[in-house]
């Protein structure tokens, strides 16, 4: 899609907005709408959107694939090990009130946000992979073709 | 609230969204069921599990209630009343999981597609018939030959 | 619901591919009128944003058009109103719509809805439970997640790596 102009500079102003958007679900996630599977899912779309308009090796230049399978699997680790965590210090697995003793509540907080940042690593980093899946196989296709 | 028709106005109206729920879910079922082409199907069974969803979330709703979500500084109005939250967790991760797997139904299509060149099932039948028979009638030649 | 039944309908996949995604987005509308935000904002998300783009790769990769049904579609609606007829008589049993006294709210719902702000003080509920109580729940899904990426990348890519081999065996 090289030469849509107005398409390529919309998209480069809107990722910015969209990747900024993606964070506040996630962190803002316990307070309104939202949480990890929603911000991943936005966040992958910043990628995706990139591929399409640019080019899917511009895109995976910043992020390359096998960073991206990695993220995979850091996801479901972090989610995993806050429970394990918590299963060492005594609590039961998963239990949040183990992070901060003194304060359960303040604990149930930092907990939520950790393993709601382990699904939105995980979810982004899928879709990205299933997008890279489909794309990388996708012949040269020329924009006269729909 | 019997009529002499049989018919009760304020249960048709409380079921009809189950109703039109399972219409939805039923287009979805003959679109799997009746057309041929995968990537058709898929489409079809996305269908059917949105109508799931929203059987699911429909189950959930209180008349008069709202969003469950508190006011940010946590000022509780007890006699606000909430819709059930549950189905709506369990449909959230849901609709997430059924993104992936959907997605890994539409790359069994594209291999399929790879090894048959097409993704139509009578296509597809055909052609493991024919493979089918072909060796049978390998088999068959290489019993026949005498030791 | 009548963009389902155009799908039913519609002979060009690319238009099922279009179609499919308003259906998401008019879905996410229906969820927000029965309340459930979080739901409605995963649907849009994920519906109108991904699927549809997933759809058109795959389109892309295989064909774009559907060859007419062969098969006389009697059967295929004789079972369909048949289990939607099952169906409905199983939903005669249940509460009316929006009933605060059903079964489904009178449980565990209240329990969540008044211990959640003592216990986890977070405003969310949706976000309380999932993270929280249902915490086991939430990660066998994230767990189902990575699997799904998992098995996508070994059906998509494995067949890549095993051709250029091939062809390195070969020249």
């Amino acid at each position: 899609m090289r030469h849509h102009l107005i398409l390529r500079v919309v998209t480069k102003l809107l990722i910015g907005v969209i990747m900024l958007f993606a964070l506040y679900v996630q962190f803002h996630g316990d307070y309104s709408p939202g949480g990890g599977f929603q911000a991943g899912v936005i966040m992958s779309v910043a990628f995706i959107i990139y591929s399409v308009v640019f080019s899917l090796a511009d895109a995976q230049k910043v992020l390359p694939p096998w960073f991206v399978h990695k993220l995979m699997a850091v996801g479901l680790l972090l989610y995993a090990l806050t429970g394990v965590y918590s299963m060492f210090a005594g609590y039961n697995y998963l239990d949040y009130d183990a992070i901060n003793p003194e304060h359960p509540v303040s604990g149930q907080h930092n907990g939520i946000i950790l393993i709601e940042l382990g699904v939105g690593i995980t979810v982004t980093a899928v879709m990205v992979t299933i997008f890279y899946a489909f794309a990388s196989r996708t012949p040269p296709m020329d924009d006269e073709a729909w | 609230m019997v009529k002499e028709f049989g018919l009760d106005w304020t249960f048709v109206i409380g079921h009809l969204n189950y109703w039109l729920f399972i219409i939805l879910m039923m287009t979805g079922l003959y679109i799997v069921v009746a057309k041929g082409n995968l990537v058709k199907k898929i489409v079809g069974l996305n269908i059917f599990q949105t109508a799931v969803f929203m059987l699911y979330i429909s189950v959930g709703k209180v008349k008069g209630g709202t969003a469950p979500i508190f006011p940010v500084d946590m000022n509780i109005d007890p006699d606000v009343l909430y819709s059930n939250p549950l189905p709506h967790v369990l449909i959230l991760t849901a609709i997430v999981v059924g993104v992936a797997t959907t997605s890994l139904g539409l790359a069994l299509a594209v291999r399929i597609r790879e090894e048959y060149g097409t993704i139509e099932e009578d296509s597809i039948q055909k052609i493991d018939r024919d493979t089918c028979l072909q060796d049978a009638n390998l088999h068959s030649e290489v019993a026949s030959e005498p030791r | 619901m009548l963009t389902a039944l155009a799908v039913v309908r519609a002979q060009s996949l690319f238009a099922t591919a279009m179609l499919s995604g308003a259906f998401s987005l008019l879905s996410a509308l229906l969820f927000v009128t029965l309340d459930a935000v979080d739901v409605a904002f995963t649907e849009a998300a994920v519906g109108a944003g991904i699927s549809t783009v997933l759809m058109l790769g795959t389109l892309a990769l295989t064909a774009r058009f559907e060859r007419p049904a062969t098969h006389s579609p009697v059967i295929p609606l004789f079972v369909v109103f048949v289990t939607g007829a099952a169906l409905i008589y199983g939903t005669l049993d249940m509460p009316n719509f929006g009933d605060p006294n059903a079964p489904a709210q009178v449980h565990l719902a209240p329990d969540f809805i008044q211990n959640s702000p003592h216990e986890i003080d977070v405003p969310n509920i949706v976000t309380a439970i999932l993270a929280s109580y249902r915490g086991f729940d939430t990660l066998g899904e994230v767990a189902v997640v990575f699997t799904a990426g998992v098995g996508v990348l070994l059906l998509l890519s494995g067949l890549r790596h095993r051709r250029r081999r091939q062809g390195k065996e070969d020249s």
